[in-house]
């Protein structure tokens, strides 16, 4: 029986994949650090050049901790919906959507505009009554004397607008479905006029075509909801419970149950449908997809409506964590996005989900050691990691491995 | 003492040396004869590949490749689909790096050198779908290929006194050009963007470009892939100009049989990996082994 | 032949040269600035400004296209970057030559050692940042240079290093304009004493109602168009070369390139370091010192990369003059003509509408009432124009993807590489190729 000698072992491997060890070296370094932390200790403070980087360890409390994991883990999610359409679109149609960013704005913006409708009217039923009695003349006109422009182009306040989950789960319901069809149509429009008469071209000038639609989707929104940048979902008695000393909402729990049912539903898409299988396949091996040629309007057309419809859905549920909305709101997003699809492998889907809930997770939890001064740092940390990853294992932490 | 004709590439060698011709040696038989042979050769044989491997994962495409090729020679490289021909062409010119074995040229160990590096040394090679440069000019194509052009350098290039020194290079270079273009009778689409030439003319230009470089060697893939039979004949009569007038050596891999056999004097065949057989045209062709490689049998 | 053919040859003539194309657009643009000062009703001083204005952006763009150019165009690296490498060259001339006497302070260096550092500084970042991401393949070195850019960005924006950098307020004590120093004897104040050279310009403009501070912004943009030239005729050199023909090469195809003998990686990384520092200088420029002068985090947002790839994308990529034409045709045409353009149709047709919102627009149109939605439309100029470019982005790179200019023969080479130019007689070759028809001396 060999003995094994850990040490050794240790040093060996460390020697014959030095990156690998540079990043564990790295990775314990902060686990150390964030112990410390936990426990109360703190050991001197380290000044480089006059800049004050803090102490090693410090203070900090097991509720912060979890407070930055569940933050992580709610706007992960949203990432990672995210993340799959673009990593589809990726793969599947070949190049990078520069616009990614916006489409989430649009379905943002459409769906709260429903919502605010619904809600701001007195809900779904006054809007049923009133339309059956313009129509037929039975019953009231329910609707509450509201002004219906400002709701629909969300600039109601939001306590007036009353869009809460709580107060109004039919609104924000329909407000989900609406973000999902308009963002899958406006897809699949910009699809017909921009990149069905550039089919086969190459990847670089599909991807600069995308950057004229990301221009041209982002500034309509502007045009059309202002420039401003506002608040939409209202807290108003909205419930509220506290785990591990994290104050949890209804909205972000709502966000975590449709989040995680659209990726349920994504997984038995894959596993038990043809189409699926057909997908897995081709994001497994991505010569295949070459091979196989440019794919069929029909591929491309499902690809559009998969991943739109999630990255409306994205979009939508984005509000819900975040409660402020803005027209560059989806484009400040698109790196980190990029960030989590190069991380799980362009073409995998749960390589997707993976990466944005991995880039979620840092972009938040990585505020543990970048305190004070240096919190603008952690989407910088997050682009980090992913030129890291890109130069070093550029099929990503989860590409290459199987799924079909 | 071989009968060689003097030529740029002999130039450093010394007067005395005693090369062993090849074809004395039987190929197939011992290596280590081949080998102590090889090693008692200076400067003179211009490629020797020994016991080359790579593997691709799990699948072993060269299996220990050993051949030499002979100063001013025209060898052919043929074998079945999958011999592992177009593998060993790869990793003698650098674009893949051999898992075992080494290549040699003009003694000097280039294994696993970069693709650049072993253009540079003056081995050169060409692609088998024609890598033209379709937005630059015929002329433009050839001027890129010469090595050691000063105007390479952006300080040359644009400092006034120094540039005028460039513009000299250049307008040397332009002329080489045009007289090669002249040598294979295309020097009529000079102003043309390469993109606009027909196959048969980007063939031409492939091995025109490949020629500025002044090589010593010349590795062709597959030159004669899809080519008609007056485009062959003018290739293959380009080609033995050249062995004449430059001494230049050539090492083809081609899947016709009968165009190697023809032209050839000296033939390597692979299969699975491994040198089957290597010697002039008529022993392989009387080579039971490899007929039968051929027919699809294992051997 | 038709009059209108022999009028059509001696045009193109005449236009074929670079130097009269770029001409001609440059005095296009001032004619049309200037019916557009007259339309508005400026006084000539102030029709100069306007002028001025439009020219000093067309040639700080044209600059920041040109350095793109030698990246993308001719090289083929894919470089959304560039507002980093811009801001990296202004903030460092800022805090190399700024007073060490303001806030925040800066060393107090002579303005030539300044501009120098900042392009060293911007070449010495792209060198640094970008050297492994060379070996990447275009779009993911698009991702990574739109990273290190928002990572610069975020760097300067960050409240951690606000002592050194100034912060989200950006850094205030700027340099001070060199036209000043050379005009004026107390270069902070613009109405102190002129200098012996300030003092007949000065004179000469006051006769004309020209105020001081045009004078000297005037002068800067005039500073600038050198600035230009000398740029342009760099590049054309560069480009014009073995090198630019290696550049070319790697663009369209790395693998032949390396088969030839290029070391593809040592020309990447050289063209690369070339174009951040000329990007470093345009950001000196544009940013640093001037009538823009504003260094500060949000001007060098990713928007600024995009706008100058618009521009190369007009002007044809590949192309110095090109870019030239594209970067002053953005700049004057797609960003400063729109809103000059909706106040006179304003003025003309008497639209006094402003809507609050696009709904409030359309709504009369049910009643045949246009004049709301043109009202909005007009006040809305600045994010039309926003939507007209990305439009305008579209159908260029399906229609019309060589650029404004069309796919042209520039031959890179340090001669011409466009008539026969054979000899009749075979020069000194010991192994000449040549058979048939040569004479041998």
């Amino acid at each position: 029986m060999e003995r094994t000698n850990l040490p050794e072992d240790g040093v060996r491997y460390a020697r014959a994949n030095p990156g690998a060890a540079v990043v564990a070296a790295f990775a314990a370094l902060l686990l150390l650090d964030l112990l410390a932390k936990l426990v109360g200790v703190s050991l001197g403070p380290l000044t480089v050049a006059g800049i004050d980087f803090g102490p090693f360890g410090g203070e900090m409390a097991l509720t912060r901790v979890a407070g930055y994991i569940w933050d992580g883990v709610v706007i992960g999610l949203v990432i990672g919906l995210a993340s799959i359409g673009l990593s589809l679109t990726y793969s599947i149609l070949n190049f990078a959507n520069f616009a990614h960013g916006d489409y989430i704005t649009a379905g943002a913006f459409s769906g709260w505009a429903a919502t605010y409708v619904v809600a701001g009217l007195g809900g779904l039923l006054p809007i049923l009554e009133t339309a059956v009695n313009s129509l037929t003349g039975i019953g009231q006109r329910s609707i509450t004397d509201t002004d219906l422009v400002s709701l629909v182009l969300l600039q109601t306040p939001p306590a007036t607008a009353g869009a809460n989950v709580w107060l109004s789960p039919v609104a924000v319901v329909l407000g989900l479905v609406v973000a999902v069809g308009l963002t899958i149509a406006m897809a699949l429009a910009l699809d017909r006029v921009v990149y069905k008469p550039m089919r086969g071209a190459d990847g670089i000038s599909l991807l600069i075509a995308s950057i004229g639609v990301a221009f041209g989707v982002r500034y309509l929104v502007a045009l059309v909801f202002g420039n401003s940048r506002r608040i939409v979902t209202s807290t108003e008695k909205l419930p509220e419970f506290t785990l591990l000393g994290t104050r949890i909402n209804a909205h972000e729990v709502t966000l975590v149950v449709v989040a995680v049912a659209l990726m349920v539903g994504m997984h038995v898409l894959l596993q038990r449908t043809k189409l699926g299988k057909a997908m897995r396949a081709m994001a497994d091996n991505r010569d295949l997809a070459r091979v196989t040629g440019i794919p069929t309007e029909r591929v491309i057309r499902t690809t559009w409506i998969l991943g739109a419809g999630l990255t409306g859905a994205a979009g939508f549920l984005l509000v819900l964590s975040q409660s402020g909305l803005g027209f560059t709101t989806g484009w400040r997003l698109l790196l980190l996005i990029f960030a989590a699809v190069i991380m799980g492998g362009i073409g995998s889907i749960y390589g997707a989900i993976a990466g944005g809930l991995v880039i979620g997770l840092a972009s938040r939890v990585s505020l543990v050691w970048l305190q004070g001064d240096f919190s603008s740092f952690t989407d910088p940390a997050a682009f980090a990691l992913m030129i890291l990853i890109l130069l070093f294992r550029p099929s990503g932490i989860f590409g290459g491995v199987k799924t079909a | 003492m071989s009968d060689r004709s003097d030529g740029p590439a002999d130039a450093d060698l010394p007067d005395d040396v005693d090369a062993p011709d090849p074809e004395t040696l039987e190929p197939g038989a011992d290596d280590s004869a081949v080998e102590e042979a090889a090693k008692r050769v200076p400067r003179g044989v211009p490629l020797r590949v020994e016991g080359l491997r790579k593997e691709f994962g799990g699948i072993t495409a060269v299996d220990g490749a050993t051949f030499s090729v002979e100063q001013g020679s025209l060898t052919g490289l043929i074998g079945p689909n999958g011999a592992g021909k177009s593998t060993t062409f790869n990793c003698i010119t650098g674009v893949h790096e051999p898992t075992d074995g080494t290549v040699h040229f003009r003694g000097e160990d280039i294994t696993g050198d970069r693709p650049h590096a072993i253009a540079n040394r003056g081995l050169v090679r060409t692609f088998q779908i024609a890598r033209e440069l379709d937005e630059m000019t015929v002329l433009e194509n050839m001027m890129l290929a010469p090595g050691g052009q000063r105007g390479e350098s952006i300080t040359r290039s644009v400092l006034p006194g120094l540039r005028s020194d460039v513009v000299g290079q250049e307008t040397e270079l332009r002329e080489d050009a045009w007289e090669t273009l002249e040598f294979f009778e295309i020097d009529h689409l000079a102003e043309e963007y390469a993109g606009n030439l027909s196959g048969g003319q980007r063939k031409l230009l492939e091995l025109a470009r490949a020629l500025m470089t002044e090589p010593d060697m010349m590795l062709l893939d597959e030159p004669f892939a899809g080519v008609n039979p007056t485009l062959e004949e003018k290739l293959l009569d380009r080609i033995h100009a050249l062995r004449e007038q430059e001494d230049l050596t050539f090492l083809l891999v081609e899947h016709d049989m009968d165009l190697i056999m023809e032209n050839c004097e000296h033939v390597i065949v692979m299969h699975q990996g491994r040198v089957l057989d290597e010697g002039t045209p008529e022993k392989i062709k009387a080579n039971e082994e490899v007929i039968e490689a051929y027919l699809g049998g294992e051997v | 032949m038709s009059a209108v053919d022999d009028a059509r040859g001696v045009l193109e003539r005449v236009f074929a040269p670079d130097a009269v194309k770029v001409f001609a657009m440059f005095a296009g643009i001032w004619l049309l600035f200037y019916w557009f000062g007259d339309q508005l009703g400026y006084t000539n001083p102030f029709i100069l400004s306007l002028v001025r204005r439009v020219t000093f952006l067309s040639a700080v763009y044209a600059l920041a296209v040109l350095a793109l150019n030698i990246q993308w165009g001719y090289a083929g690296l894919f470089n959304i970057g560039v507002a980093g490498f811009m801001a990296v060259g202004a903030y460092s001339v800022a805090m190399l030559s700024g007073s060490p006497s303001g806030t925040p302070p800066g060393l107090g260096l002579p303005l030539p050692l300044g501009i120098l550092g900042g392009v060293l500084a911007a070449t010495a970042i792209g060198l640094v940042a970008a050297l492994p991401a060379l070996r990447l393949k275009a779009d993911y070195l698009a991702i990574v240079t739109v990273a290190i850019s928002e990572i610069i960005r975020i760097t300067f924006n960050s409240p951690a290093f606000a002592d050194v950098t100034g912060g989200a307020s950006g850094f205030d004590n700027l340099p001070v304009d060199p036209v000043r120093t050379l005009l004026l004897t107390e270069p902070g104040s613009i109405i102190s004493e002129p200098t012996a050279l300030g003092q007949p310009i000065f004179a000469f403009a006051a006769e004309h109602g020209i105020q001081r501070l045009t004078v000297v912004n005037t002068i800067y943009t005039l500073g600038t168009l050198v600035v230009l030239l000398g740029v342009y005729l760099l590049l054309e050199r560069t480009g014009k070369s073995p090198f630019g023909r290696v550049l070319k090469a790697i663009r369209e195809d790395e693998t032949a390139a390396r088969s030839l003998g290029k070391d593809t990686q040592n020309f990447k990384v050289r063209a690369f370091a070339l174009g951040c520092g000329l990007m470093g200088l345009a950001g000196i420029i544009w940013y640093a010192m001037g009538p823009r002068a504003s260094v500060v985090p949000v001007n060098f947002r990713p928007e600024l990369t995009f706008y100058i790839f618009i521009a190369l994308i007009i002007g044809g990529s590949g192309s110095n003059t090109g870019s030239i034409l594209g970067g002053a045709l953005f700049a004057s045409l797609l960003f400063e003509a729109p809103p000059r353009v909706a106040t006179i149709i304003g003025n003309r047709y008497e639209i006094a509408a402003d809507p609050a919102n696009l709904v409030q627009a359309l709504a009369p149109i049910v009643d045949g009432e246009l004049m709301p939605l043109a009202g909005f439309l007009l006040n809305n100029i600045d994010t039309l124009r926003f939507i007209g470019m990305g439009v305008l982005l579209i159908l260029l790179v399906q229609r019309r993807p060589e650029g404004l200019l069309g796919a042209r023969k520039e031959t890179a080479a340090a001669v011409s590489l466009a008539e026969d130019t054979r000899t009749g007689t075979a020069p000194e070759r010991t192994t000449a190729a040549a058979d048939g028809g040569e004479t041998d001396e």
